[in-house]
């Protein structure tokens, strides 16, 4: 069914923030505060190996050795790390073999979500693994990968069933010591994903991903891996969502991308944490770490649709080792009320014939502000590097501000590099001409935003697609001035 | 850091020999004070992020040399435009030279920056435009606490300045290493103009570090036009602080020609305080060896319905190293503003490096920005063309970089200069050809 205008309108009028909701589901959460025996306890309750434990310990230390980095364009209260509780698990989680044994209010839950996994089992051919309060709960379609070769399951699960594996990739492309809130993941991360793609494989359907954020005073802190072997394709998708609550909450990701040889990753993520009420209280603070690796004539694109959030502090990157490896960066920040986000991309070039696109779509409103903050580096070796940036920002009210902060540095003369960037509004005559044709001013302005995104949109799996077209219009709801 | 103590402790003695003013007096205490917290810049320091001064800080400057040199009108004619009638101010070491200057008090005044901080006939303009928009940071608040000498110049209402004022700083190397902080204040007020040409060279292979501070003041219709020539010593490093205010209508231009020193480094600033005001920033940098070059400029736009243009070509050969960063802030209430920015470079040697960081920082709506920025190679096809022609490669590459920088110079509006920047280029580039095909 297609999905109309007056249905948007109708969903504007009803709805304010539609996920903030706050499931009563009994669950295990450790008390608040950070030290290394709350390290080791969150390791232990994962009966994790001892190399897992080390790791994090020396995670750990090196976190505590950390300061906050002040440097992105941002003003919020500081986390306060002691007050937050490391660990919250929904409770009596058994092994489950089907759908029918989890707990009927979590699939309750994840029906309001809109996930409703019978249906996406069926339809959308999406295998999904979701992940409440940092934790695994449940797992779609595993067979059916596991005949492939492929491997998709809780990073907890992998570090007992594949520890060799997780051990060779875990924390090569983002270091523990990469910055304060990726050495704050490694120590207490909880769960995530994990992914593996053998040789030659081409995985058949959309691996995807559903962080969600129940319990109060918690942080979340997931850590995905994928590893792409030579030859494979794999397109992952990642949505989050929180409850509505009145404090901020912390949300510090780590996403490891290894592509290998002639590999292809693809990486979707619709972010629609929880962004606070209209006063700019609450919401949640999204501080991610992003990485890939591209090994020869391999190529890594990330899509995301940023709408939700408090402060989004998030630098989706690509490292192009390998000769003639490509890497992508799509994205569309939409920033309303008092949303702050600074979001973009790094793409390091490193091997010879490396070619990377940045196509960047901000839009303020309301007394947001939205920057983005890219980097392009071509190294000495790199020859015949490639790269094209588009940054174009949308303002809405005057209240609002967006700001680009890209920096290009070439060591190279064989470079080519095309940066580009463009400030607007929306149009008059834009406006009047939708108006002269009978489509009122609210709905001209969908349009016009869904236009303005399109680029970045039409990257998006289709599934994805249309729910993160429902989600710009959404976040935009009141805007027009 | 052992500069930083010299220059702490010797502003008693500089005080003392200077102070005739008290609230100069109070300014320089205060700006000393600091650059004394602040420091010299680092490389932590974002702004600063790609350009390291450690290696010129390391010299042991002499900071207030009291020799009276002088020199040879015919060993630095070359540097003068000569060609053209012109006032000029000429400063070697620092000090004035009388005997190359050529001033005036006639309607408006073209003279020495000490003259007007101690006589009273300008209380009134010092006391109103002296440091009032120069930032607070480290070196222009270095060149605040030891502001004594530059050039004076006050344009009154409606006053057209027939010939162009050139401004020339010598260094002739009769100390080991020296520290120069010329302190300029351009005031033109309603519906004047003047142009402008500045220039600092250094005659020895003795190396020179100059920290200046220009101020600007464009009154209302006002029209200044200021073209940077910096081809100096490959030992002479240079910082120059440029702070530009505009009123209403005003048209500022500031053209800057970057073809050596060691170190340069060029903060340029306008702020917009007005409507419907033109600030134009453009450049051409033509380096090589291991020269560095950093743009950094900023146009805030304050008030409503105006514009800025930049253009800055940059063409780097050998080790290199170039920095362009391009700062455009509108102003809440800046609507309507039309900002456009333009940095093209390229790259002549794979030893060479660009840092490009343009940046946008809007908090209005209704307004027009954009800025492009790119890296690349000439064109191949364009290069084999001319060589089937009969244009020998190095006049055919000479060519096609000349086309490049045009953009800046078709702005350039004295022919003089036009003309000495265009046979520089041709020296920079090796060839003798006069592009004016």
């Amino acid at each position: 069914m297609k999905y109309t205008e007056d249905d948007l309108e109708k969903e504007l009028e009803t709805q304010e923030y539609k996920y903030g909701f706050y499931t009563d589901i009994e669950s295990e959460t450790f008390a608040k505060g950070l030290n290394e025996e709350v390290v080791i306890a969150i390791s232990k309750k994962k009966n994790e190996p001892q190399w897992m434990t080390d790791w994090r310990l020396e995670a750990f230390r090196v976190w505590k050795k950390m300061e906050e980095p002040e440097w992105a364009n941002v003003r919020y209260e500081k986390p306060k790390f002691q007050d937050i509780a490391y660990y919250s698990a929904p409770k009596e989680k058994p092994k489950l073999n089907s759908l029918d044994e989890v707990d009927p209010e979590l699939l309750d839950t994840f029906k309001r979500l809109g996930i409703s996994l019978d249906e996406q089992k069926k339809l959308a051919n999406v295998a999904v693994d979701i992940v409440m309060d940092s934790v695994s709960v449940a797992t779609t379609f595993k067979k059916t990968l596991g005949e492939k070769g492929i491997i998709f399951m809780p990073i907890s699960e992998a570090i007992q069933e594949h520890p060799a594996l997780v051990k060779k990739y875990l924390g090569t492309v983002v270091p523990t010591t990469d910055n304060f809130y990726a050495a704050l993941n490694s120590a207490v991360f909880s769960d995530g994903s994990f992914c593996y793609i053998p040789k030659g494989v081409r995985c058949p359907m959309e691996l995807s991903t559903y962080f969600r954020i129940n319990e109060g005073g918690t942080g979340q802190f997931e850590r995905t891996l994928v590893v792409a072997d030579k030859g494979s394709f794999v397109s992952y998708l990642e949505g989050c969502t929180a409850p509505s609550r009145d404090e901020n909450q912390l949300h510090a990701a780590v996403v490891e991308l290894i592509a290998m040889d002639d590999a292809e990753i693809k990486y979707s993520t619709v972010q629609n944490w929880y962004p606070g009420n209209k006063e700019g209280k609450g919401g949640v603070y999204n501080f991610v770490t992003k990485r890939g690796i591209c090994e020869n004539n391999a190529k890594i694109s990330w899509t995301q649709v940023e709408t939700g959030s408090a402060v989004t502090w998030k630098y989706p990157s690509c490292i192009l080792k390998g000769n003639n490896s490509v890497g992508e960066f799509y994205s569309i920040a939409v920033t309303n009320n008092h949303q702050q986000a600074d979001t973009g991309t790094k793409m390091i070039h490193l091997g010879k014939n490396t070619k990377s696109t940045i196509i960047s779509k901000g839009i303020s409103a309301g007394h947001s502000q939205n920057s983005y903050r890219g980097l392009v580096q071509i190294n000495s070796r790199a020859e015949n590097a490639r790269n094209f940036s588009q940054c174009d920002s949308l303002l809405m009210g005057n209240a609002c501000g967006a700001h680009t902060f890209p920096y290009i540095e070439v060591k190279n003369k064989s470079a080519q590099i095309e940066h580009e960037a463009t400030t607007s509004k929306i149009g008059e005559e834009q406006l009047f001409y939708c108006n002269q044709r009978g489509i009122d001013t609210e709905k001209a302005i969908a349009l016009i935003v869904n236009g303005f995104s399109k680029e970045v949109l039409n990257k998006l799996p289709m599934e994805f697609a249309v729910e993160a077209q429902k989600l710009l219009e959404i976040s935009l709801e009141g805007s027009v001035g | 850091m052992e500069l930083k103590e010299k220059i702490v402790s010797s502003y008693v003695a500089f005080e003392n020999k200077v102070d005739m003013n008290s609230d100069i007096h109070e300014i320089r205490s205060k700006a000393l004070q600091n650059f004394e917290d602040l420091g010299f810049p680092t490389k932590k320091l974002e702004a600063w992020k790609y350009t390291s001064l450690n290696a010129v800080l390391k010299e042991d400057y002499s900071l207030f040399p009291e020799k009276e040199n002088t020199i040879e009108l015919a060993d630095v004619k070359k540097y003068f435009i000569d060609d053209i009638d012109a006032y000029k101010l000429v400063f070697i070491d620092g000090k004035y030279s009388s005997f190359l200057s050529e001033t005036t008090h006639d309607t408006f005044d073209v003279c020495l920056m000490s003259s007007a901080l101690a006589k009273p006939k300008y209380k009134a303009v010092i006391e109103n435009y002296f440091n009032k928009i120069a930032k607070q940071d480290n070196l222009t608040s270095l060149n605040t606490a030891f502001a004594n000498e530059g050039a004076y110049i006050y344009i009154p209402k409606n006053v057209e300045v027939e010939k162009p004022i050139q401004i020339l700083n010598f260094t002739t190397g009769s100390e080991a290493a020296i520290l120069l902080q010329p302190r300029n204040l351009i005031v033109v007020e309603q519906n004047a103009h003047v142009q402008i040409i500045e220039r600092h060279q250094s005659l020895t292979s003795h190396p020179a570090l100059t920290n200046a501070v220009t101020e600007i003041f464009a009154a209302k219709d006002a029209t200044v036009d200021l073209y940077k020539i910096q081809n100096d010593a490959t030992n002479a490093s240079l910082v120059d602080n440029t702070y530009i205010e505009q009123k209403s209508n005003s048209v500022v231009s500031v053209h800057t020609f970057s073809f050596g020193g060691n170190i340069t480094r060029n903060n340029l600033n306008f702020y917009q305080r007005g409507e419907h005001i033109d600030s134009i920033l453009k450049g051409i940098t033509i380096i090589e060896g291991k020269q560095h070059v950093d743009h950094h400029t900023l146009v805030h736009h304050i008030e409503p319905n105006c514009e800025s243009h930049q253009d800055y070509k940059g063409i780097y050969d050998e080790r290199a190293t170039a920095v362009f960063n391009g700062k455009v802030v509108v102003d809440k209430e800046a609507q309507k503003t039309n900002a456009y920015q333009q940095n093209n470079n390229i790259l002549i040697s794979d030893k060479a490096t660009i840092n490009a960081k343009p940046q946008l920082e809007i908090f209005a709506d209704d307004v027009k920005c954009s800025h492009g920025c790119t890296i690349g190679q000439l064109d191949d096809a364009a290069l084999f063309y001319m060589q089937q022609r009969g244009i020998p490669k190095k006049e055919g590459k000479a060519l096609l970089m000349y086309a490049f920088a045009n953009t800046v110079l078709e702005s350039v509006k004295i022919p003089e200069v036009k003309q000495r920047i265009t046979k520089l280029i041709a020296e920079k580039l090796g060839v003798d050809i006069g592009f004016d095909l």
